[in-house]
């Protein structure tokens, strides 16, 4: 009986105390500068975090696994720079560069979900290829310039407002969703959690183990083609020395928000609450003058300590 | 009277849901061979862990040598004097014999730990010469034979200077020429003064080698005697306890038709040429030691594995069988020996786990429908009686026999007409035990056809309509459940053909 209320407690802070430090850390920053809770503050910190939240939405899928996804940043500066490609003036309609740039990262997540899937190469060796031959790509696709000269339209994605609130913001709250509801409400994303949990289990269920791994890392680089569209989209060019670093930043995000690296545990909704936090922390930081040399050693504190803490309530 | 050697007092350990241990006592004389024999579940292994320092938290006694052991690690146990061959046993297999022996404990310069790599060749030389093995320190241990390393593992016990030395099923996995030397090596550890805790269920072997045996049944100490005082039959009414007829369900219905029909089945290197038929309402189990081949064959009979030979036909068609969804569609279940490995989702709930295999049973397109999927569970649940507060509960919450009833509530949900059973009882309680043995008739009952793999012999006897026992992974006997005993399985599973 005890024990009962007990493991729900657990289970309430497991749910909530992410939220709760997220509204500590809001409340913080507010106090000590009033233009942190302003419309255009928080406006501004939600497109800043857009890129980096849809990117680690997509690679949750692949953490949920089990596995982990290092390409994702070569994959945004390629997509970007195949969409660029397609998006000069006079050239092709709006559409054009935005398959090529989706099904470009959709491509390539199939690419790496064969080589892990089919010839057993560990997630973190076969992504950590893909995100030097994407690199490659994009710099040879480009000559190793900057695409520029790109229409209105495309150039709408990344800088333009719809309804008052700029298109990534939309994009993003449309990629949460749309991903929400795939991993709660559809057999694909039980079969993600299913597989991360206990891959063997999973297989001998009848799911097919392959499909499924292949799809996660499917959906999680086209996912990666879309931010690579929005990335080129709003800085106006293709640029292939775009999104370095980009999937460490997205994997912090995962931790952060409470999915389990070794599969199985974990939400996009904790994702986003972590993809919030480090992008308020970092509002934070830079209203209130911190240089940013030293925002990047506090990010990874938080990284750190924010596993700590899931851990220790997770052994509760 | 010999000096006395151990000393347990009240060992009890508590898992979630079981009593491993209630209350054991026992004392054991210096050179002498303790057998401890049980079933499985019978508490042998979690006796043995708790006196290697494996399950630091239990509650009684132990004392070596009259001295009272606290130890709380298994560097404790072994420096006070206890190691255990493993039945599964534990090395490095890219490190060479000597490395393997002094891990750990490498002969080394004080500076930097240095290891003195000659001093280490030597004296593991000096140690396989006076066990009288004919070994090479440097050999790796990959390259060594299973007896090869067991000889190993004994260097290396003898190596601490250990008084007791457990020894878990050590012939499990070894030819009968091989045992031979292993029972000499036991002879030799018991005349330097030694005491050997020997746990097998090989009842020959006790007769053969041990001075007393201790009888374990579920946690509890039935008897401690001296060999010469008991036989075989004695050991085995003590070992399976007398309530045996009450726990198993008769049969009502007559067997139906033959349903599954497996034709010269073999796997390269595991088995082969394993020949049976099955028929509804029929109740066919699957005896053997362990290694045998048993899962192996039916974790090929549910795609888990590839088979390379032979012929599989349902229903009288034949069909080809590459993965579980294939299995499943062809209408076999399949309830796994290990749980944690091949069973569940240990992170999703009882309601996830109970409906993995058979969403679409409960989604609309790809899409789950959650009323769907709780009324399944809920019913799937309220069935097999699984105790749990709600479908919502993690799965890795529930006790072993609710968790095993989750993993057989998820393979019925698939209406199978062939249900293969692997150890469908391991590590859960007797009342468990009784309940999962009921609701296995009644499934026979109405019409299904199960397949049931055991090391339990009492389980087998009780539950198989007929019986096929496996022996190097080829069939060596066939019994019809009137003509079985315990005995003439054993015969089969040892290797005799005769039939």
């Amino acid at each position: 009986m005890i024990q009962g209320n007990d493991h729900s407690f657990a289970d309430l802070l497991q749910k909530y105390g992410l939220i709760v430090a997220f509204l500590i850390i809001c409340a913080v920053i507010s106090l000590l500068s009033p233009a942190f809770l302003t419309v255009p503050n928080i406006v501004n910190v939600l497109r800043q975090i857009s890129i980096n939240a849809i990117l680690a939405i997509g690679v949750t899928y692949v953490i949920l696994t089990g596995g982990i996804d290092l390409s994702l940043g070569s994959i945004v500066a390629i997509t970007g720079v195949l969409a660029a490609t397609f998006a000069h003036p006079n050239t092709h309609p709006l559409i054009v560069p935005l398959l090529i740039g989706i099904s470009g990262g959709i491509l390539i997540g199939i690419f790496n979900g064969m080589v892990i899937t089919r010839f057993k190469v560990a997630p973190f060796i076969a992504t950590l290829g893909m995100m030097t031959i994407a690199r490659g790509g994009a710099l040879i696709i480009s000559g190793g310039r900057p695409v520029s000269n790109l229409t209105d339209s495309f150039n709408f994605i990344g800088g333009g407002d719809l309804f008052g609130c700029p298109l990534p913001i939309l994009i993003l709250a449309g990629v949460f969703f749309f991903s929400y509801f795939i991993l709660k409400n559809t057999t694909l994303g039980r079969y993600i959690y299913a597989v991360g949990g206990n891959e063997e289990a999973a297989r001998a269920s009848g799911i097919n183990v392959t499909k499924t791994r292949i799809t996660a890392y499917a959906i999680c680089s086209g996912l990666a083609g879309l931010a690579g569209i929005i990335q080129a989209s709003r800085i106006t060019t293709g640029q292939p020395n775009a999104g370095i670093s980009y999937e460490l930043d997205a994997i912090a995000a995962v931790v952060i928000g409470g999915t389990s690296l070794a599969g199985g545990i974990g939400s996009v909704a904790g994702t986003v609450l972590g993809a919030l936090i480090i992008g308020v922390i970092n509002n934070g930081l830079d209203l209130l003058n911190v240089p940013s040399y030293y925002q990047q050693v506090v990010k990874g504190l938080i990284i750190i300590g924010a596993v700590i803490l899931d851990r220790e309530q997770g052994s509760k | 009277m010999p000096e006395r050697m151990l000393e347990l007092r009240g060992i009890s350990k508590r898992f979630p849901g079981v009593m491993a241990l209630d209350g054991v006592s026992l004392e054991v004389a210096a050179g002498t061979v303790h057998a401890i024999v049980g079933e499985n579940g019978a508490g042998k292994s979690t006796l043995m862990k708790i006196l290697m320092g494996l399950y630091p938290q239990y509650q009684g006694e132990i004392r070596l040598q009259g001295r009272k052991m606290d130890h709380q690690s298994v560097k404790q146990a072994l420096n006070g004097g206890i190691s255990m061959i493993h039945q599964e046993l534990t090395y490095v297999p890219h490190m060479t014999v000597a490395e393997n022996i002094f891990l750990g404990k490498e002969p080394c310069y004080k500076l930097l730990k240095w290891i003195k790599g000659r001093d280490l060749h030597a004296r593991t030389e000096a140690l396989l010469h006076q066990a009288g093995m004919d070994l090479d320190p440097g050999r790796r241990m990959r390259d060594l034979s299973v007896a090869e390393r067991q000889m190993v593992e004994i260097a290396k016990a003898i190596s601490y200077d250990s008084r007791v030395i457990i020894m878990d099923e050590p012939t499990s996995a070894i030819s009968e020429r091989e045992a031979q030397r292993l029972f000499s090596m036991v002879a030799d550890i018991k005349s330097s003064g030694s005491t050997v805790l020997y746990i097998t269920h090989k009842l020959d072997e006790v007769f053969r080698l041990a001075d007393e045996v201790t009888v374990l049944r579920d946690g509890h100490l039935v008897e401690t005697c001296k060999v010469e005082e008991t036989d075989t039959e004695q050991l085995v009414a003590m070992m399976v306890g007398r309530q045996l007829k009450d726990i198993f369900p008769k049969r009502t219905q007559d067997p139906g038709p033959e349903i599954l029909a497996v034709k010269n089945l073999g796997r390269k290197g595991v088995f082969r040429d394993i020949s049976f038929s099955l028929r509804r309402g029929e109740v066919l189990g699957i005896a053997g030691l362990m290694a045998a081949g048993r899962t192996e064959v039916v974790r090929c009979l549910f795609g888990l594995d590839p088979y390379d030979q032979g012929r599989i036909f349902i229903r009288n068609r034949e069909v080809t069988i590459k993965s579980p969804a294939d299995a499943i569609r062809l209408g076999l279940g399949f309830v796994s020996e290990d749980r944690a490995i091949t069973g569940l989702i240990p992170c999703l709930s009882v309601r996830k786990n109970i409906t993995l295999s058979n969403l679409n049973r409960c989604a609309w397109g790809p899409v789950i429908v959650p009323n769907r999927e709780r009324q399944l569970a809920d019913q799937t649940i309220a069935d097999l009686s699984i105790k749990t507060t709600n479908g919502d509960q993690r799965v890795s919450t529930l006790s072993g026999g609710n968790q095993q009833k989750v993993v057989l509530g998820k393979a019925l949900l698939g209406q199978p007409d062939i249900l293969i059973l692997d150890e469908p009882t391991r590590g859960i309680d007797v009342g468990a035990k009784s309940e999962i043995y009921k609701l296995i008739r009644a499934l026979a009952d109405a019409g299904k056809a199960i397949i049931m793999v055991s090391s339990d012999l009492g389980e087998i006897l009780g539950m198989s309509d007929r019986i096929i026992v496996l022996h190097k992974g080829t069939i060596s006997g066939r019994l019809r459940q009137e003509e079985a005993s315990q005995e003439k399985i054993m015969k089969y599973a040892l290797g005799s053909t005769r039939q």
